[in-house]
């Protein structure tokens, strides 16, 4: 088994901070952002973020970023976006995927590179298109042109050519089903939410909550220093503020219908796809300082989790479900310690189950290893600015979304009410895998 | 937006034409470029007096001065000092000398006027001769061709020519700084401590706010700003984001996504420039909008808007920068317009919100003086914007072409060059005025 770290964080690491952050509005794929590449978008999120904190023409020390659907030319995507940005083009990058942790990862990695003093600053982000997906040529076809290229003589090319079939020529776009189960990740998620026994109506009670929380925060103005217009776009697409429980109970199952009856997963319930693109700016305390800098909230910890999913003996997208309880751990919290709690909502199952799950004595006995239940989480300190079912998940930009709006919701609450309250973030992602972290208000 | 018959009329074979049809010939105005000199050749001294003292300054600044014209050299500028006339019959040797050097000008030569305010005078006929002075020039200025413009200053009674504050002020009228602005005159008082040290960037270390930054003149203001040294935070609704990030990355600022009309505006904004700047030095009442209707079919809505935004914001603004404690205040530049000067058909709203401006700088002059800081407006006239390119052909044309003295519209950039000038120390004399960049239309002249 593997080991974790009994302690926290080393003696004498430094702290990295999250400055603030900026996101295009989300738009539902095919929508606002159809004629937008992924990186047209994330230049869009890195322009907004040097705007919105005078890098213009600043050396930042890293820049990480990636996407999920993702075109074999664009290898060097994020440092691309950099080029292309107003930040100094000596500032370096690079690109990393882990589905749809991708957003929470950048931050993770770059916040221990300050950590450690390689670093001073460093811009995380994530971007995603669903409209400009990549369209490749079939298995088929692709073999036959890589021979044709081997080829030397005219047999030898007309050989290979033989080989081509009519069915080689049909292009294969991209989709998002798991490449061991051939289930897409809306039917495995459904099977976890029937494992779970999750009722259809809380399913759309927290989707509800979801855009009622958004259109709040929106109204407010929370977003007027997270979010930056484009193409036309001034809110997230899919939000619906005038929703009811009404319209979403309306909806059609669209997952998990050989479950007949028990089918409960509907879109208004689940995360359509989405595009666009997100940033933080994170840093030193030196950094933050030495700049007038804002500083809103400091990463804590990460952990990282994956199941087994091959084999039927987990959800796909449980991991979290495993990866917070070692965290917790690691720093002896418990969710009462916690003043908002971040969960991706991928689908409103995938939130409700790791609720159950927590709540479930089996559960963390059996699964986790522990002596008793987790715990309930208090429902309101759940995603209170709204989540993924109603921004909509593009899907290495939920990530960057999430940092930027806990943190500002730990700093308002440390202005307000004078205390450093705590945040736990938990995404699920593709591959059966999940990382959580914890940030604190600065 | 761009004039098309502007560079038409500048090409070999129309202007040829151009000018046998007697039709408008506009000429590309000097604008200026760092690294130019002030003016495009010597500088003719004309003065009732010595003018040891002007010649002085004159000359200081690197410039060939001349008390009388050389044969076949093309002046860059006359100066005219009148500060002493007291008679109107004291005005017709220098003004003829004047006119006879005129043939000699260059293009974009500079003619500016020094005298005094008419209703300080103690004896009528020397309120005669000073009002008279700006009667002369008004309508020098129309005379005037090739880009030169004709401006006068008013210095106050007391004012020695070598203050900071007439210097100042001759400089921002000498120089390509004033490209738009015609037949106007400028009061300075007393109030201006010293010139900058580096006349290319008299903002340097200075934070300033431009609101409406998003696009057309208030991105230009904040282009400028940061040109002359500034800081810059631009400010616009969070709606314009997208262009309001790429002027404030331009402008290496900081971009400030609210609403001017909401409550906590002025503490928002103060808020920003003081945690990342330690405080505000130059506030730019920018933001405008227009609900143009007629009054017969004016309404509530498109009334109130243009009142919030325009004026009520501003107000609002200014107090509380007035009560935001110790320290300096700002020095504040508000956008007027001519149409608040002289009123427009289909803009009771505007025109109101654009004279209240005027109104309000003029009524706000004491207390920012008071904390050292000043408040003036510039009034736009026609300006080459996306907002005047969608005013119908002809009405366009009469308001480019046939209004105003230099026979084109202004560019944001002319807008801009005023806001900075009034923003800076340049104008530390002058305070509670409005200065118009109008290209002398006849609108509400």
């Amino acid at each position: 088994m593997a080991s974790t770290p009994a302690s926290p964080a080393a003696e004498g690491i430094r702290k990295a901070v999250v400055v603030g952050g900026n996101r295009t509005p989300f738009a539902r794929a095919n929508g606002a952002y159809a004629q937008a590449s992924n990186q047209d978008m994330l230049t869009a999120a890195l322009d907004g973020l040097v705007a919105r904190f005078g890098l213009a023409d600043e050396r930042i020390g890293e820049v990480a970023a990636g996407a999920v659907l993702k075109h074999s030319r664009d290898f060097n995507l994020t440092r691309e976006a950099v080029l292309g940005s107003a930040l100094a083009p000596t500032t370096p990058a690079y690109d990393l995927q882990q589905a749809c942790a991708t957003g929470l990862e950048t931050v993770m990695g770059l916040a221990n590179k300050i950590k450690l003093g390689q670093i001073e600053s460093a811009i995380a982000g994530g971007v995603d298109s669903a409209s400009d997906a990549p369209i490749a040529v079939s298995e088929g076809l692709r073999a036959v042109l890589l021979e044709l290229n081997r080829a030397k003589t005219l047999k030898q090319k007309a050989a290979a050519v033989a080989k081509l079939r009519p069915k080689d020529l049909a292009p294969v776009a991209p989709g998002t089903a798991e490449p061991r189960t051939g289930l897409s990740m809306g039917e495995h998620q459904a099977l976890t939410t029937a494992a779970w026994e999750i009722s259809r109506a809380a399913q759309d009670e927290l989707a509800l909550a979801s855009h009622r929380n958004l259109a709040a925060a929106y109204e407010r103005g929370f977003f007027d220093d997270l979010v930056t217009p484009y193409r036309g776009l001034t809110r997230d697409g899919n939000l619906r503020a005038d929703t009811s429980l009404e319209k979403l109970g309306a909806l059609q199952p669209v997952f998990g219908r050989s479950l007949g009856d028990k089918a409960t997963m509907t879109a208004g319930n689940s995360t359509p796809l989405t595009d666009g693109a997100s940033a933080v700016l994170i840093g030193s305390e030196d950094f933050a300082r030495s700049r007038d800098l804002p500083m809103l909230a400091s990463i804590v910890d990460a952990e990282a989790a994956a199941v087994d999913f091959v084999h039927g003996k987990e959800g796909l997208l449980m991991a979290p479900a495993y990866a917070v309880p070692r965290l917790l751990a690691r720093h002896q919290l418990t969710f009462e310690d916690f003043d908002f709690i971040e969960i991706h909502e991928a689908f409103a199952g995938t939130v409700l189950c790791h609720l159950s799950a927590w709540e479930s004595e089996e559960f963390c006995r059996n699964k986790l290893g522990l002596d008793a239940a987790l715990g309930k989480i208090d429902p309101s300190k759940i995603n209170v600015a709204g989540s993924s079912l109603a921004a909509g998940h593009p899907f290495a930009a939920t990530g960057g979304r999430i940092v930027a709006t806990l943190a500002k919701l730990l700093h308002e609450q440390a202005v307000s009410e004078g205390r450093r309250g705590r945040g736990l973030i938990s995404v699920c992602a593709a591959g059966g895998m999940g990382v959580v972290a914890i940030l604190e208000a600065c | 937006m761009a004039d098309a018959y502007l560079k038409l009329v500048n090409s070999p074979p129309a202007s040829v034409i151009a000018k046998k049809l007697g039709l408008p010939r506009p000429t590309e105005l000097r604008r200026y470029r760092r690294g130019q000199p002030m003016v495009p050749g010597p500088v003719l001294v004309v003065a009732s007096g010595a003018a040891e003292g002007l010649s002085g300054q004159l000359s200081g600044w690197g410039l060939e001065v001349r008390r009388r014209t050389a044969p076949g050299e093309k002046l860059g500028a006359i100066v005219l000092d009148l500060t002493t006339v007291s008679d109107p019959r004291e005005l017709s040797e220098p003004m003829l000398a004047v006119g006879a050097s005129l043939r000699d000008l260059a293009p974009g030569a500079r003619v500016v006027s020094i005298s005094r305010p008419a209703d300080s005078a103690s004896e009528p006929a020397a309120a005669a001769a000073r009002q008279g002075v700006q009667g002369a020039v008004r309508s020098l200025a129309r005379e005037l061709r090739a880009g030169a413009t004709a401006n006068g200053l008013l210095l106050a009674d007391g004012m020695d020519l070598a203050d900071p504050g007439a210097l100042g002020a001759l400089q921002f009228l000498l120089s390509g700084r004033s490209a738009y602005v015609d037949g106007q005159f400028l009061l300075v008082g007393p109030g201006a401590d010293q010139l900058p040290e580096d006349a290319d960037r008299p903002l340097a270390g200075r934070t300033a706010v431009v609101t409406g930054a998003a696009r057309g003149i208030g991105a230009a203001i904040a282009k400028v700003l940061h040109r002359d040294g500034a800081r810059v935070v631009c400010v616009d609704l969070p709606a314009a984001g997208e262009e309001l990030a790429k002027v404030s990355n331009a402008a290496g600022g900081t971009a400030l996504q609210l609403d001017i009309t909401s409550d906590d505006a002025g503490a928002r904004i103060l808020e920003h420039a003081r945690s990342r700047y330690g405080g505000l030095d130059i506030m730019v009442h920018n933001a405008g909008i227009t609900r143009d209707k007629l009054l017969a079919n004016m309404d509530q809505a498109r009334w109130d808007s243009v009142i919030n935004v325009n004026l009520a914001a501003q107000l609002r603004i200014n107090e509380a920068l007035l009560a935001s404690g110790a320290g300096q205040a700002p020095r504040v530049v508000c956008l007027a317009s001519t149409s608040g000067i002289a009123g427009n058909r289909g803009q009771t709203n505007y025109a109101a919100s654009k004279a209240g401006v005027i109104g309000m700088v003029g009524a706000s002059a004491a207390a920012f003086a008071e904390r050292g800081g000043a408040i003036n407006a510039v009034a736009p006239g026609f300006i080459e914007t996306e907002m005047t390119a969608r005013i119908p052909w002809g009405t366009r044309e009469v308001a480019r072409r046939l209004l105003p003295s230099l026979q084109q519209g202004g560019l944001p950039v002319d807008v801009a060059e005023a806001v900075a000038f009034l923003a800076g120390d340049a104008a530390g004399g002058v305070n509670g005025r409005t200065l118009r960049v109008c290209g002398q239309s006849l609108v509400g002249a």
